[in-house]
């Protein structure tokens, strides 16, 4: 199990937006978590980065426990997040933004080259100011940038989140590349459909909590909207 | 045509200037952090420089050698052992409140070590010496070596920050901490790193200072004044701009002391204000978005 | 039937039974023992020598100062260091009003903080610029420019200063006795001014504005107009102050008046004592005049001192030595929070037939 997250509850200073919650990622897998708005799931991403504030339970990686050690550490480990919004870094440009994903040098097949590759529509965009790209560009770099840091376990935020769905798809078109160069991915969506294509497995959460887990080919259709919405049988 | 004489000499003070105001507009520029002992650590810096060559006879300028370095390290833990800790959150007071008290420490801890005297560096003939260039113009060699390494290290900053890995993460985590440290970017260290190139640089600033006038422990704010008025000038977030608002400070102060002696710092203040008031984003500065 | 204690059935309105409380049991107790405090103090004349007197006079103008600069700092999150600029024109105001124009010395007082309030005016418009730190020190440059325009105004005394005579008119200790009232006034007047503001709608515009800026302009808050408004108020207060503190001093010269030494006690007391609360500066003046007494013979120790305790406190009691206690006992002298008193539960829309202290109007 390379990601376990055991009864993990998360607090922004006194509200509480993760209760209990468990999750299991094995090395390779894909995992897709979704869920409504406000149902946790940036936020559990951002408990397994080290981003919260206050959290309890146990965050362990490749079997060592993750309780204290701060953000740029766990980048170290091979922990890296695309944080919803992508932040891309406005005083850099796009070739500076995807240098500095490799701040901290770990060992890897990803370097700017093979990012740009991998994204050619950045090709032609090195020198231009990160924030000066369209939203699509903008997410492909904040992308890149996560992969500068070679990745073992690569957290997607809401990669989805107001784009058109040609540019989605063509996103998610890298996926398989990202994948077979060792990274295991996390993904947070909005679009159930994209989530279920894209994963082994899914986490649906509500309010806080998983209402439903299983392999994304097995689920129905009922199963999922019943936890999506929170009905009760 | 004294005005000119009076130009070139403002722009030689400006060039002091615009060193002690680059550490300022960096450490701002990093982590939003004004430093109101800045002043004060550069006097702090001329003390050391003074202690040093009370103890080995040697030209003062030689001591950059050890000062810079040592100013270097006090900036890295000042900032590691007490400044991170006034940036946790958004309270807009402790920075203030915590670099003013240690203002007030350092003034007062330098006033009972070394007294009240004013103090001097000699540099020996460097001083004094001058190169004619008229009949009525002269420039001396210190003020000129001041501006030109003012230039200097202003320029060597701007490489670092445009052309380096450190450049490259100073400015991701002042665009944005938080997504800095999910590159990998350790904040502390690099706001530690941050202050210890600005105490460094203010400690050469503090330097030449001690050998073109005389200093006592209780200038430290006039120059941390100076600098601000430098800053703002020439708008914040330029190091270029910073070097422009010194030399524009040190011309409107030149200028001002020609009119009558008392009104040269009033000059300055009044030019800082004209800024303020016309172009608060300063000469060179971005503009500033709406309230 | 109706009747104090009793609602109507018929009039009352179906919703929960809240309140809008202020008072609490300690801050009756601490108005009652206020307002003897201040009688017996106001009596001061009658009992106290005068060197006493002359040691609260210090007391008051200092807490007066110290309320100023924690409605700036603590209410409206202006941290200024500029402060000093009003006490030095406070007390030129007084010189300027009283020596060369005659006027009536006490009108003279008054005069002198409106004539600090509208500098303010052009002053808060330029630092308003400016943001934090660079605020900050923005005032302070300000601050400078007052004191250098001064000194260079021979009138007034230029560089070396002048004695105000417009007091020497009066018998030493008739003036003693009523600087000595106006002090007590002034440090009175800027606790209850401080209180008054911050129980009306502008007190809770300016917590709002401390605690989430941008939340609370986007709730109407006009958060520029608020802080300029207590900015002019500050400004105006530390005026007064100052009048009153050359009023006693009676030696008037640029470097004292301006400097910066005032800012830097208004910080230490509000600090030590506890920013953004009213108890606060009032034990910080205590706690600053007992160190004062103590230990200012130690000279640049005793500042060293005061600048790290100021460095510790800030760092570890953020809310200062009031905070500690009022985390401890949840007393509040000077209750300016509203608190919703009442069950919260709904009533039934017909029969009410409740007991209880009557609805406020």
């Amino acid at each position: 199990m390379l990601l376990e997250v055991e009864r993990v509850a998360s607090f922004y200073g006194g509200f509480q937006a993760l209760f209990e919650v468990s999750v299991q990622v094995a090395e390779g897998e894909t995992v897709a978590i979704i869920g409504a708005n406000g149902a946790g799931k940036s936020t559990l991403l951002k408990t397994v980065v080290g981003l919260m504030a206050r959290t309890t339970g146990a965050v362990v990686f490749d079997g060592r426990p993750l309780g204290g050690v701060p953000t740029h550490r766990r980048l170290g480990m091979g922990i890296v997040m695309v944080p919803e919004g992508r932040r891309i870094f406005p005083s850099l440009t796009v070739e500076e933004n995807l240098q500095v994903g490799a701040h901290q040098t770990r060992a890897g097949p990803w370097d700017v080259g093979r990012v740009l590759e991998l994204f050619p529509a950045l090709a032609d965009k090195r020198r231009r100011p990160g924030t000066r790209l369209s939203g699509g560009e903008q997410q492909m770099l904040a992308i890149g940038r996560a992969l500068m840091g070679n990745p073992r376990l690569l957290l997607l935020d809401e990669v989805s989140l107001g784009l058109a769905p040609i540019v989605v798809r063509r996103i998610y078109e890298a996926m398989p590349e990202i994948i077979s160069s060792g990274a295991t991915v996390v993904l947070v969506e909005q679009d159930v459909g994209q989530a279920l294509r894209a994963a082994d497995r899914v986490y649906c959460l509500l309010e806080g909590r998983v209402a439903l887990q299983g392999r994304s080919a097995g689920l129905t259709r009922q199963q999922l909207s019943d936890a999506y919405f929170g009905m009760r049988a | 045509m004294t005005w000119l004489n009076d130009v070139v000499q403002g722009l030689l003070l400006g060039g002091l200037y615009a060193l002690f105001a680059t550490g300022l507009s960096l450490m701002f520029g990093v982590m939003r952090l004004v430093n109101l002992a800045h002043g004060d650590l550069s006097i702090v810096a001329a003390f050391i420089a003074l202690a040093i060559v009370d103890a080995v006879p040697v030209n003062p300028l030689w001591t950059v050698l050890v000062v810079v370095p040592l100013m270097f390290g006090v900036g890295y833990l000042l900032q590691r052992g007490l400044l991170n800790f006034t940036l946790r959150g958004a309270d807009p007071l402790p920075p203030v409140l915590v670099t003013f008290g240690l203002s007030i420490i350092l003034q007062n801890l330098l006033l009972e070590i070394f007294s009240a005297d004013s103090q001097g560096l000699d540099a020996g003939r460097i001083e004094d010496a001058s190169i004619r260039l008229s009949d009525r113009l002269a420039i001396g060699w210190f003020p000129l070596l001041t501006l030109l390494v003012a230039i200097g290290v202003l320029a060597g900053l701007q490489l670092v920050i445009s052309r380096t890995r450190l450049g490259r993460a100073f400015r991701a985590t002042s665009d944005d901490p938080q997504a800095a440290r999910l590159m990998g970017i350790d904040n502390r260290h690099l706001f530690a790193v941050a202050t210890g190139i600005a105490l460094a640089t203010v400690a050469v600033a503090g330097l030449f200072l001690g050998i073109r006038t005389t200093f006592t422990p209780s200038v430290g704010p006039t120059r941390l004044i100076f600098a601000f008025e430098a800053v703002i000038i020439g708008g914040l977030g330029s190091l270029w701009g910073t070097l422009l608002g010194g030399l524009v400070l040190g011309v409107a102060q030149t200028l001002g002391a020609q009119l009558s002696p008392g009104w040269g710092v009033l000059a300055g203040h009044l030019v800082f204000l004209a800024v303020l008031a016309f172009r608060p984003a300063g000469l060179l500065g971005k503009p500033v978005p709406a309230q | 039937m109706s009747g104090p204690g009793v609602r109507t059935s018929a009039t009352a309105p179906a919703g929960p039974a809240l309140r809008v409380q202020r008072a609490t049991i300690a801050s009756r107790v601490g108005l009652v023992g206020g307002l003897l405090a201040v009688a017996v103090l106001a009596a001061g004349p009658l009992w106290a020598l005068d060197s006493a007197l002359r040691t609260l006079i210090g007391f008051f103008t200092l807490l007066a100062l110290a309320q100023m600069w924690n409605l700036l700092a603590g209410y409206a999150g202006l941290v200024s260091i500029g402060q000093q600029a009003y006490v030095g024109l406070g007390a030129y105001g007084l010189l300027y009003l009283a020596d060369t124009r005659g006027l009536n010395l006490f009108l003279s007082v008054l005069v002198a903080g409106l004539v600090g309030a509208l500098v303010a005016v052009p002053t808060a418009a330029l630092a308003f610029r400016l943001r934090g730190g660079y605020f900050a020190i923005g005032t302070w440059v300000i601050a400078e420019v007052y004191r250098l325009i001064i000194s260079n105004v021979s009138q007034l005394g230029g560089g070396s200063g002048l004695t105000l005579r417009a007091a020497s008119q009066f018998d030493r200790t008739a003036r003693l006795f009523a600087t000595y009232e106006l002090a007590l006034a002034v440090g009175v007047g800027a606790v209850v001014l401080a209180y008054v503001l911050l129980r009306r709608r502008l007190g809770l515009a300016l917590t709002a504005i401390r605690d989430a800026e941008t939340s609370a302009q986007s709730l109407g808050v006009h958060v520029y107009r608020t802080k300029f408004l207590v900015y002019l108020v500050a400004a105006f207060g530390c005026s007064v102050t100052g009048a009153v503190i050359y009023l006693n001093l009676l030696r008037i010269q640029p470097e004292a008046a301006f400097s910066v030494n005032w800012t830097a006690f208004m910080i230490f007391i509000v600090v030590i004592g506890g920013v953004g609360t009213i108890e606060g500066p009032i034990i910080g003046t205590i706690v600053f005049f007992v160190l004062q007494e103590t230990l200012s013979r130690y000279g640049a120790w005793y500042l060293v001192l005061l600048g790290a305790v100021a460095v510790l406190v800030t760092l570890l009691a953020r809310r200062g030595l009031w905070g500690l206690v009022a985390d401890r006992t949840g007393w509040s002298l000077f209750p300016v929070q509203r608190r919703l008193e009442g069950s919260g539960e709904p009533q039934g829309g017909a029969q009410v037939d409740r007991e209880g202290p009557s609805e406020e109007r």
